[in-house]
This record gives structure tokens, C-alpha cells and sequence, in this order.
């Protein structure tokens, strides 16, 4: 069984054409990658980076930025450089999850629907492309009232609001490579149909869903945030960019600024990484 | 004729798209959730026969079928029955409260949005590969990432608290009388000519339609440039040119080219644009369906949020059937 | 002889590309006057249709005029800037392109702009209008035809409504460049049937830009044979057809299917060169099946080898 996996990666990894790389698409995709990455570390190294618990009053409520308090305290005195570090976790977790699910349905289903074609295919085109239409933010927080606010379930509130994107690439692309002619070759040679999808449509499929993986995972990252802030994510005390954010709201008007800048900004910033190497890759594939 | 048959063929297919997603949300929102009562009432020990009288005036022991057909029927005649945490009150009461100022906060926005997107395509097609060029795209590259309530609380913080030039939220100063004719404050204040109102309502405008057209803008960037550039480069341009026109006249028939699919993009664009609006408005308390929504969501009001997304699923329908009418109507080769 | 209406003398064009410079036009000159219909003929990359735009000054980057004189109603085109340069098109000198689906504003009513022509060149809105009327009638249009857009008109009705468009300041030049190529043959003759009526009525100088010899033979009165960049052969068609001088005019002329002859059309070997390095001497040379010593080592001079007949080949020159 893993054996047959092994072949098959190996079939679809020497199937992919490294494409000329463009110096404007190498650098978003570097830069994108480098801010992606950092996160990731910010995620695995937290402990080794944060003197104190996230979750734990560690001095006076309120305090600006300081040398003991980097990016200041909140309301409860926790220290918010600790909270913003250990937020890398939560946000990457739901993402990661939440792409994964969405992944793992909506491209077999784009594979097979668009390879069959026929009612199946119509009626499941029409549905995907009604969610696809509707406004994702509200679909995800009608998931998470429903579901309860957890991690568990904002990610795949969220994985639902991305399954018609992967659907619809991978439908497209593979109506059109079905009529090309090596495509008929394979047919007529009698290759079985499973084989057909998956070592021969499929290997061509990935360049683009590279490019969408990056996108979906920069807008999934803003959906998160969005849900969290407003209670419908992950719940207090552990910490989250977005959930701190909405706390910090509340203290705008007294001018606390670090309580709102350093969360927004981390999901800005991680967002924007994701989509800069999602046009990156975009930018090199299109001129292949 | 061409242009009626349109219209009808547009507005038939509007049909399937509603009920499919009023049929998913029917799903998600009565059946999914159980009990949507236990939900609400939860930990409270109430007595079984009274959670089943709760049950019926809710109309929840009805088969689903039953239910979703009659709530489909009442729909239809605007009845989007009554909020299950405020006893008796009329939630479509409460969303045509709010549609107004969501309605104006969509409208700017939008407004916004197209202004920042299409003027810095057009100057970044204009002066192409150029450092202003470079800089304008990925201007338009980056607010498109933004997280808008960072954004919107970044505002207040620099121009309401720090410069005091703008307020920080709401949609009006509280002590002004503004007599309500339309429910648009902007529009009320003109018609019964309160300039004091019009200058609030202006002023509280400012910065949500800022947040929410500023993030928008950036795909509008990129689409009008590649327009732009590419209609300068086409034939009819060369040959405007060859027939004597001035450069000037040639860039404004080249720009209205260019910004027929700007239209379309618009129109697809409109779902991001109520998901924007919804944040938009919880960042800066304006009271309209995005607030109310988030309201509900907090109490789990099941029947007020199905109300709201059902409207969201309409208005998502009727726009995409308007952009494409204002796109026949720009471009001749869809009429004839 | 009156004076010409278009005296074109020592054109060179160069394209400055960043694999090379291309020249693509080299020491062009030639006369044409009231009514002619100058054929301008070679194969693709000869260069005719660079030299179509430099009649216009409309030369797009990166190539360049270097040198030379486009005299047309006694003023030199290239000497011409600004607003008086785009004055000029239009007026003086105006193109018709060879693809009449993409050379017409798609979102414009095709009367609007035949009116506009007349209007970016101060032409008062009331005799303006009676123009576009008066132009859409004379090629052959109905006046309704003003207010369709281009999309609702037949290939042949959008090149008529570019002629339109072309003639209705009545200049004194009109360049076409393969104006019938995209269309099929009938109407094809109802477009160069309008294109002679032009002609006739107005005095008009039509440049004809092609690669159809045949097409050539049978309007043009005066042929200008082209090769890589340079002027080979120019003069009245009849002379220029019966007796061609050039060895390149005769190897086009052999090899077109011809109905009445009995022998079969002869391809021409080998293939154009790369203006970016072109031959030295005369470029046709190493093609040219009566090539000496001499033609490889320096470009022969035009000689006028009987009156209005020209060739640049050193069978002709003069020692």
C-alpha cells in the first residue's frame, strides 16, 4: 500500500516540469516564503521564545511596550509578545487543517466530475458554484454558530467555504485537458480510467493547484481571523491574533495601541505572505 | 428585443441559485443544529412540557418539509418570523431597520474602491514599468490582504483618537435630530436640508468606506491596467491614431474599453464586498445587518440568522443580474 | 509631367531591437502622381509595410526614421510635429489596415467615428455630419449605416466604413495596406472597384500595399517591387510587367500561377535574409541566379533605364 503511494508520488514528482523561473515571480515567491516561514518557527519555537506563559497574568494590566513587555500587556496582564508568538500555533493549526479538509474533497470531486461529466456532474457544478457565489465570511460564521466555536470546528467551518474553489480549478483545468489528444491516446490504449485521472490528468493539475493552495490559505487565514474576532473560533484564554484583536477594540479609545497593532498585524502579515508566494508561483507558471 | 429576451432569460436563472442556497442554509439552520431550543435555553432546568410549548409556537414540531415550504411561503410575502431570544419581535422589522445603513456603508464602499482601483490602474497602464508602476501594483497587491477590522481600528487610532479629526464609530452624532424620511442619513439630511446632519453623517462615513474600499481596490488595479494596456496596444487604437485623432481623445476611447469588464469584476466582487461590509460594520459599531447578524450569532437567534443570510443570498442574486444588464448596456456586442 | 502628389526620397527605417538593429527600410524613393495606384509589392518582411506607416510618420518604436523626405501636397510628413504632424493624418495622408475586424472601435457606433475624423480636424458639427453621410453613400453604403456598431457589419461593410473614414477629409494620399487579404474575392473586387472610383472621381493617390502580383497586374498603374529594405524595381505597370528588368521582379513574376501559360509557377530558392545582418552589396545576391562578383561587393545605384522606369541592379549600371 505504501509502496503503491511511493510510486505514484514518484510518477507525479518527475511528471512536473520545473518551469523558468522569472526574476519578479522568484522574488515574491522568496519574500512570501520567507515570511511564511518565519511564522511557522514563531509557531514550533514558541517556548524557546517567550519568557512567560500566554495564559498567565505575568505584570500589571495595560502596560505599553517595554523592554520586560515587548508588545505590551492586555487587560489581564498577559504578556502579549507570548500571546502574539503562541497565536502562530492556533492560526496555523485551523488553516492548515481547514485547507487540508477543503483539499482533500474538492479536488477528487473536481477530478471526477469534471471527468464524467453528465447530471452528476451538472447538479454538483450548480451547487458549488451557488456557495462559491455566496459571501464566504457569512457562510463560515453560519458553519461555526451551528457547529459551536472551537478549533476543531472554525476549521471546518472554514474548509466548507473553500471545497467549491478547488472543485471549480480542478473541474476546469480538467475539462480541458480531457480533450487533448494523449488523453484519447490512453483511452484507446485501454489504460483504466483510475489511472487516467491520476497519472496522467492529475500530474498537470499541480502547478495550478500550488498557486490556488497559497491563495485559498492567505484568504482561509483572514476568514480565521475574522471568525475569532468574533467569538467564534478558538475561545479565551488560549491565544489568538483575532481574539485579541477584538479584545483590543474595546480599548481604542483609551489609546492603547499595542493591543490592536501587533495581533492585525501578524494576520495581515502572515495573509499577505501566502499571497505573494500564490502570485509568485502564478507569475512564473504563466510564462511557461 | 434582444435586450428584453436578455433581461427575462437573466432573471429566470436568478431562481435556481436562491433556492439552492435557501435550501442549504434551511439545512444547515434547522436541521443541522439539533435542537436549536436546548441549544439556547441549555443548562437551564426547564420542564419538558414547556420546552415542547416553546417548541410549538416556534413551529419547530412540524415535519422538515412542512416547515421548509412554509418558511419558504412566508419568505416570499416578507414574513421572516419572529426572533427566538426576543419574544414577538418581527425580525423583518428589524432587517429593513438596518438595511439602509448597510445598504449606504455597500455603496460607498464600493464607490471607493472603484475610484482608488481604476485611477491607479490607469496611471500605472499610463506610465507602465515605470518605479510608479511597480509601486502602484503592488499597492494594489498588498491592501488586498489587509485584515479589515486591523485596518479599521487602525484609522480610529490615528485619525479619531490621535488627530481627533474624524469620529470614531456609529453612523451619526447621537444628539443631532435627523428626521428619517429614507432611512439613508446621507440622503434624509439633503432632503430636509440639515446641513449640521449632513456634515456628521458625511464625517462618520469617512473612515468605514475608507477601510472597506481601500481593501477592495486592489484587483481593480490590476484589472485596468492589463485593460488599459492592452486596448492602447490594439489596432483601433493605431488606427484612431492614423486617421489624425488627438492622444488625449484616443486615451479616453481606449479607457472606456478598457473598463467594460471592470463592470463585471464588480459584479463578482459583490459576495467579498457583504463579507467586507459585515466586518466594516462590527469594527466600527454601524448599525446595520452585519452588526445584527454578529448580534444574533452571539445569542444563537437561529431564525434571525437564516433571516439575514436568506437576504444576503438574494441580494448576492439580484446584483449579479444587474451587473450583467449595466454590462449589456455598455457593451453593443451583447444587445444585438 | 504635373508635379507629384507623393515624393518619397532616400526613406531608411530602422528598427532598434534589443537582439539587433533591423533595417528594415534602406534608401527608398519614388514618385507618384494625381489618380496613380502605386502597388507596392514583396514578399513578407520586405519591408512594404514599414514603409506604409513611415508615409504616415506612424513608425511605432522601436523603430525609427533615420533618414529621408515624404513630400505630399508640397509638405514633407516628416519634418511635421505635434499637433501639426496629427493634423496632417487624415487630411493630407490616410491608411486603410488590412484587417477590418479589429481596426474599428468595438463599442462605437461606426458613424461617430467617421464624425469624429472630421471633427478632430475642425470641421464644423453641421457640415461635419453632412460629410459622414455624403462619405458613407459614396463607398457604396446606406446612410443608416451610421448608426451600427461594428460588430453588426459584414468584413466587407467595415472596410468600406474605414475607407469612409480614410477618404473623408479628402486627402491627397491614401495608403492601403492589404486592405482585401481578409476578405474573399468578390468582395475583394467590389472594394478595389471602389478603391478605382476613388481614384477617378477625386484625383486621390492610392498606395497599395501587397503581396498579390496578380492583384498587382491587374489595378496598379504604377509597381514598386520591394526586397529586403530596398527599392529593386519601380515604374508603370505595363512596363514593369512586360519587361521586368530586375532579376527579382522576374523570378515574382514566374512564380505566380498564370492561367494562359504553359508553364508551371517556379518558386524562388532560398529565403529572405535577416535585416539585422543583411547581405552585403546587393542583398538579393545570394539569391539571384545571374549574381557577379560585383553584386556581392557594393549596392548598385537606381538607374532610370527608360523613362519612369527604374531599377538598382548592377546589370544596368552605368560605367
Amino acid at each position: 500500500m505504501a509502496e503503491a503511494l511511493g510510486k505514484t508520488l514518484a510518477g507525479l514528482l518527475s511528471r512536473i516540469s520545473i518551469p523558468r523561473i522569472s526574476a519578479r515571480g522568484k522574488a515574491l515567491v522568496y519574500t512570501g516564503l520567507a515570511i511564511v516561514l518565519a511564522v511557522v518557527f514563531m509557531a514550533i519555537a514558541a517556548p524557546l521564545l517567550t519568557p512567560y506563559d500566554p495564559t498567565r497574568r505575568a505584570g500589571p494590566g495595560y502596560q505599553p511596550p517595554s523592554w520586560e513587555h515587548p508588545f505590551g500587556t492586555n487587560n489581564l496582564g498577559h504578556d502579549m509578545w507570548s500571546r502574539t508568538v503562541y497565536g502562530a500555533r492556533t492560526i496555523l493549526i485551523v488553516v492548515g487543517l481547514a485547507i487540508a479538509i477543503s483539499m482533500a474533497i474538492g479536488v477528487p470531486l473536481g477530478l471526477v466530475s469534471g471527468y464524467y461529466g453528465g447530471k452528476l456532474d451538472r447538479a454538483l457544478s450548480m451547487v458549488m458554484d451557488s456557495i462559491y457565489a455566496f459571501p464566504s465570511l457569512v457562510l463560515a460564521i453560519t458553519l461555526a454558530v451551528v457547529l459551536g466555536p472551537s478549533l476543531f470546528n472554525a476549521a471546518i467551518a472554514i474548509a466548507v467555504v473553500y471545497v467549491p474553489t478547488y472543485f471549480r480549478m480542478v473541474r476546469g483545468q480538467v475539462l480541458s485537458i480531457k480533450e487533448e489528444l494523449f488523453i484519447e491516446v490512453a483511452r484507446a490504449l485501454g489504460i483504466p480510467t483510475r489511472e487516467i485521472i491520476f497519472k496522467h490528468i492529475l500530474p498537470h493539475l499541480l502547478p495550478t493547484i500550488m498557486v490556488v493552495f497559497s491563495l485559498s490559505a492567505a484568504d482561509a487565514v483572514l476568514t480565521e481571523a475574522a471568525l475569532s474576532y468574533m467569538g467564534l473560533s478558538v475561545q479565551p484564554p488560549t491565544p489568538d491574533w483575532g481574539y485579541d484583536l477584538y479584545k483590543g477594540k474595546g480599548f481604542v479609545l483609551s489609546g492603547y495601541w499595542w493591543l490592536i497593532f501587533f495581533p492585525g498585524l501578524m494576520i495581515t502579515l502572515l495573509a499577505t505572505g501566502f499571497a505573494l508566494i500564490g502570485e509568485g508561483l502564478g507569475e512564473q507558471f504563466r510564462r511557461e | 428585443m434582444g435586450i428584453l429576451r436578455y433581461i427575462a432569460v437573466r432573471t429566470a436563472l436568478i431562481i435556481p441559485t436562491v433556492l439552492i442556497l435557501y435550501t442549504l442554509v434551511f439545512i444547515v439552520l434547522r436541521i443541522l443544529p439539533g435542537d436549536p431550543v436546548l441549544a439556547v435555553l441549555g443548562t437551564k432546568n426547564i420542564p419538558p412540557e414547556q420546552l415542547e410549548q416553546i417548541r410549538h409556537n416556534l413551529g419547530l414540531d412540524k415535519p422538515y418539509i412542512v416547515q421548509y415550504f412554509e418558511y419558504l411561503w412566508n419568505v416570499l410575502h416578507g414574513d421572516f418570523g419572529t426572533s427566538m431570544i426576543i419574544s414577538g419581535r418581527s425580525i423583518t422589522v428589524d432587517l429593513l431597520e438596518r438595511l439602509p445603513a448597510t445598504i449606504e456603508l455597500a455603496v460607498a464602499g464600493m464607490l471607493v474602491s472603484l475610484l482608488i482601483g481604476v485611477s491607479t490602474g490607469f496611471f500605472a497602464a499610463v506610465k507602465r514599468d515605470t518605479k510608479l508602476d511597480t509601486g502602484l501594483r503592488v499597492f494594489g497587491s498588498v491592501t488586498y490582504t489587509l485584515f479589515i477590522p486591523w485596518l479599521g481600528l487602525m484609522f480610529q487610532l490615528v485619525f479619531a483618537v490621535w488627530l481627533g479629526w474624524l469620529p470614531a464609530s456609529g453612523r451619526i452624532d447621537p444628539d443631532i435630530g435627523l428626521v428619517t424620511v429614507t432611512g439613508f442619513y446621507v440622503l434624509d439630511a439633503l432632503i430636509t436640508g440639515n446641513v449640521v446632519a449632513l456634515r456628521s453623517a458625511l464625517s462618520h462615513m469617512i473612515l468605514p468606506a475608507l477601510t472597506l474600499g481601500l481593501v477592495l481596490s486592489g484587483p481593480y488595479t490590476r484589472l485596468v491596467r492589463s485593460n488599459l494596456i492592452k486596448a492602447l496596444e490594439s489596432n483601433y487604437v493605431f488606427a484612431y491614431r492614423a486617421r489624425g485623432v488627438r492622444e488625449r481623445r484616443i486615451l479616453l476611447h481606449a479607457f472606456r474599453n478598457a473598463l467594460i469588464p471592470v463592470v463585471t469584476y464588480a459584479g463578482l466582487q459583490f459576495a467579498l464586498l457583504l463579507g467586507g461590509a459585515v466586518l466594516t460594520e462590527s469594527t466600527f459599531d454601524w448599525p446595520g445587518i452585519g452588526t445584527y447578524l454578529v448580534e444574533k450569532v452571539s445569542y444563537r437567534d437561529y431564525p434571525a440568522i437564516q433571516a439575514v443570510v436568506i437576504v444576503f443570498a438574494f441580494f448576492v442574486g439580484v446584483i449579479s443580474l444587474v451587473v450583467d444588464l449595466i454590462y449589456a448596456l455598455l457593451d453593443p456586442r451583447i444587445r444585438y | 509631367m504635373s508635379s507629384p502628389t507623393l515624393a518619397v526620397e532616400d526613406l531608411t527605417v530602422y528598427y532598434y531591437t534589443l537582439k539587433g538593429v533591423v533595417r528594415a527600410v534602406e534608401d527608398v524613393s519614388l514618385r507618384a502622381y494625381r489618380g496613380d495606384l502605386v502597388a507596392l509589392v514583396g514578399e513578407s518582411g520586405c519591408g512594404k509595410t514599414t514603409l506604409s506607416y513611415a508615409l504616415l510618420n506612424l513608425v511605432p518604436p522601436p523603430g525609427r526614421i533615420v533618414k529621408g523626405r515624404v513630400v505630399i501636397g508640397g509638405v514633407d510628413i516628416l519634418s511635421l510635429r505635434g499637433d501639426e504632424l496629427r493634423k496632417a493624418r487624415g487630411s493630407l495622408v490616410s491608411m486603410v489596415f488590412q484587417d477590418p475586424f479589429t481596426t474599428l472601435d468595438p463599442v462605437r457606433r461606426v458613424g461617430d467615428q467617421i464624425l469624429e475624423v472630421l471633427l478632430e480636424h475642425d470641421v464644423p458639427i453641421e457640415e461635419a455630419r453632412k460629410r459622414v453621410a455624403e462619405v458613407i453613400e459614396s463607398v457604396g453604403l446606406s446612410e443608416r449605416i451610421a448608426n451600427a456598431y461594428p460588430h453588426q457589419l459584414s468584413g466587407g461593410q467595415r472596410q468600406r466604413i474605414s475607407i469612409a473614414a480614410a477618404i473623408a477629409l479628402n486627402p491627397r494620399v491614401l495608403v492601403a495596406d492589404e486592405p482585401t487579404t481578409a476578405l474573399d474575392v468578390v468582395v475583394q473586387k467590389q472594394i478595389m472597384d471602389l478603391l478605382d472610383e476613388i481614384r477617378k472621381n477625386t484625383g486621390m493617390t492610392v498606395v497599395l500595399i501587397t503581396h498579390d502580383i496578380a492583384l498587382a497586374a491587374e489595378r496598379a498603374t504604377r509597381v514598386a517591387v520591394m526586397y529586403a529594405g530596398k527599392m529593386v524595381e519601380y515604374g508603370p505597370k505595363d512596363k514593369v510587367i512586360e519587361n521586368p528588368l530586375h532579376p527579382y521582379t522576374n523570378a515574382l513574376l514566374k512564380s505566380v500561377p498564370d492561367i494562359e501559360s504553359e508553364e508551371w509557377p517556379k518558386p524562388i530558392q532560398g529565403t529572405p535574409p535577416d535585416l539585422r545582418n543583411p547581405p552585403s552589396g546587393c542583398r538579393f545576391h545570394p539569391r539571384c541566379p545571374l549574381a557577379k562578383d560585383v553584386c556581392r561587393r557594393g549596392a548598385p545605384d537606381v538607374v532610370e533605364v527608360e523613362p519612369g522606369h527604374y531599377t538598382s541592379c548592377w546589370l544596368y549600371a552605368k560605367r
